[in-house]
């Protein structure tokens, strides 16, 4: 069983995000980076994916500038095998771009599943994983929080949940391309044998630039500002009538939601 | 000069520091109220790679370098001093003195599931009317017919009476040496050898939640094989095994007064009085800058004596200044910590609280804040007439 991850680093959902002053883009001198939270979640599925079979390889798959190769060690603690780190330094990728140069490395490889995480937290975009696979022509399940091999290891029993509660099941053929929400198992930590033996494990690494064979991003940012500062919350004082008919008025005319 | 750790131990750090807030923090305040040693966590920090971080991997261990284990014990210790002190105490009083020490046959069998953390080692030096007069020691061990005859007690031996640990490397007088003092050497006794005793301690003010124990010998009989190294040579390897013990207790100093200094550091950006975070009154703001200076000065000051360890240099009067430093740099931070937290600060839902209890043992265990100095000064040259 050969498995993919695609691994995003991004900041840790905790930074303060600051924008550069000329707007053109988000200051990153004291942003901590983590592999991005649903990533874990597919790292941890295809650990447990190739202990289940026993034999196999797990190999972390990152679009990204050298400073990602930290995270990508990281999964290699955590029990990943290898690594292939496209470099795209000089570059800015969108997820069209992205999604290119990771559906030039995947087929080479020939891996029988490639796990994502269900969007990444930085841009939330949610279309890299569902790009490769069109361009792949692959199936792809967003989101899943659980999966199984089937006994003859051709297909992957999948659960996604649906609004209200709802699960959808779906048995599918591989190879596949599966997105992972915050599933079942936590992530592991990586422990000290592991920290050992991964600064050992190779990681491969290609070049962006060779791989986008004159493609462009479709995206242009123009501009980039922070949310607004939340309002002060307002208090209505008086009898509770005139206080329900104000609130009523407020929610309806300013805040507009009933 | 290089200031930066390598890749691994940033990974490291980072890896103790999430084990420690997900596994650790949550449990740390209900077992330190209750006392109770925690055979799950330890179990977990056994998997984890904790339990024998130095050791050669041949026999099991990581084979990490000294300073990388410094940072497991200062991530740990920034969380709950209790695991710290378990794990401090494993590594550089238990399985120290039988890797550095044994022979090739004692290491492989006892030191796999030491490193593996199937099972806990304790070292017993510490006796009632012994401590920092450590040569004043009465365990007596005779040699009997291939048996040594083991008579005595000790006191306050961390990891000593668990249900998982498996003996103790005993300090014992074997005899007078040429020179008419005591002879002094270590040997190993196994838990449940018959005659030997290990009683949980209870009602601590600290580390409540680390299992210390006193042990009592009544002829226990172990066999000659179990001498570690030469016969004699017990003082030596102990003053060895605490050179490097201190920096573990350094770390422990280190790694409380940072998460002293974080929690209050926050708290005070948070807590308001008169219409102002406290931490724009002055006052505080000094002290929060004088913690922040301290804890990177013993930082310093300890990895400078790992890095000198790790090199093979010498590295003992270092190791007592870090140790005395740490400590009581930990001492200076809790304090101001209590004070910045007013009333909340005394009260065990604030972290606070416990730190400024944990941090007094790290000037008394390992040798105390007055024999580090009588260390420091003897190098100096001070007594030398
Ligand atoms: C929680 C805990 C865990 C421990 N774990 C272990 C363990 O695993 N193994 C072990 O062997 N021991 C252990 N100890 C024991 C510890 O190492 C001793 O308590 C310590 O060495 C001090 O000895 P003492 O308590 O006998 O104090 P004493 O030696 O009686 O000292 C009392 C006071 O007198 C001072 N003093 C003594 N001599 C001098 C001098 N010459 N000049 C100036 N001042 C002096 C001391 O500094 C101290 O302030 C532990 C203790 C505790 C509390």
């Amino acid at each position: 069983m050969k498995i993919a991850v695609l691994l995003k680093q991004t900041p840790d959902t905790e930074t303060k995000i600051k924008i550069k002053s000329d707007a053109s883009g988000v200051d990153e001198t004291d942003i901590k980076w983590i592999i991005n939270t649903y990533d874990e979640y597919a790292v941890e599925e295809a650990l447990r994916l190739k202990e289940a079979v026993g034999t196999g390889e797990v190999v972390i798959v990152t679009a990204g500038i050298k400073r990602a190769v930290e995270s990508m060690r990281q999964a290699l603690a955590m029990g990943a095998d290898r690594g292939i780190l496209i470099d795209t330094e000089g570059l800015t990728l969108d997820s069209y771009t992205a999604a290119v140069i990771l559906a030039k490395v995947l087929p080479n490889e020939k891996f029988d599943i490639v796990l994502a995480g269900k969007q990444a937290v930085d841009d939330d975009c949610v279309q890299v994983a569902h790009g490769v696979a069109t361009l792949l022509d692959w199936p792809c399940v967003w989101p899943i929080e659980h999966i199984e091999l089937s006994g003859d290891k051709k297909s992957v029993m999948v659960v996604r949940p649906v609004s209200g509660g709802t699960k959808e099941v779906f048995e599918v053929g591989l190879p596949t391309i599966l997105c992972c929400d915050k599933g079942e198992h936590d992530p592991r930590y990586a422990s000290l044998p592991g920290i050992m033996k991964a600064k050992t494990k190779p990681i491969q690494e290609l070049k962006a630039a060779d791989l986008l064979a004159g493609e462009t991003p479709k995206v242009k940012w123009v501009n980039f500002s922070l949310p607004p500062d939340r309002q002060a919350g307002k208090i209505l004082k008086g009898e509770p009538e005139q206080v329900c008919a104000e609130l009523v008025k407020l929610l309806r005319e300013e805040a507009k939601v009933i | 000069m290089d200031y930066s750790l390598t890749s691994e131990q940033e990974l490291l750090r980072k890896t103790v520091r999430e084990f420690a807030q997900g596994e650790i923090k949550p449990k740390a305040l209900e077992l330190d109220r209750k006392e109770e040693f925690s055979y799950e966590l330890t179990k977990k920090m056994g998997q984890m790679g904790f339990l024998g971080a130095v050791c050669d991997p041949k026999y099991g261990g990581q084979g990490l370098d000294y300073l990388s284990y410094i940072i497991i014990v200062e991530e740990l210790a920034r969380v709950d001093a209790s695991q710290a002190a378990t794990v401090a105490a494993h590594n550089s009083l238990g399985v120290g003195p039988i890797y550095h020490f044994g022979s090739e046959e004692q290491k492989k069998k006892y030191l796999p599931d030491l490193c593996s953390g199937k099972k806990l080692w304790s070292f017993g030096l510490t006796e009632p009317e012994a401590g920092s007069d450590a040569g004043n020691s009465k365990t007596t061990a005779t040699l009997k017919d291939d048996h040594w005859i083991i008579n005595g007690s000790k006191i306050f031996i961390t990891n000593g009476a668990s249900k998982m640990t498996g003996g103790c490397t005993v300090q014992a007088i074997t005899g007078k040496g040429q020179d008419g003092h005591k002879e002094i050497s270590c040997i190993l006794v196994e838990q449940n050898t018959s005659g030997f005793t290990a009683k949980e301690m209870h009602n601590k003010l600290v580390w409540r939640a680390s299992n210390t124990a006193e042990l009592y010998f009544d002829n226990v009989k172990t066999p000659a094989g179990n001498l570690l190294g030469k016969k004699g040579d017990g003082f030596r390897q102990m003053l060895a095994t605490l050179d490097s013990g201190r920096l573990g207790i350094a770390a422990m100093g280190l790694g409380g007064a940072q998460g002293a200094f974080e929690a209050t550091l926050k708290y005070a950006k948070e807590r308001k009085a008169f219409g102002k975070p406290i931490a724009s009154f002055q006052a505080n703001a000094f002290k929060l800058a004088d913690c922040a200076t301290e804890i990177e000065a013993a930082r310093n000051l300890l990895y400078k004596a790992c890095w000198m360890k790790d090199q093979k240099k010498e590295f003992k009067t270092l190791a007592a200044q870090a140790k005395l430093y740490c400590s009581e740099v930990m001492y200076r931070v809790v304090n101001h910590a209590v004070q910045i937290h007013g009333g909340y600060g005394l009260m065990e839902e604030f972290p606070v609280a416990k730190f400024y209890r944990d941090q007094k043992l790290l000037e008394i265990g390992e040798g105390t804040s007055e024999v580090q100095r009588i260390v420091i000064s003897r190098a100096l040259g001070c007594y030398s007439e």
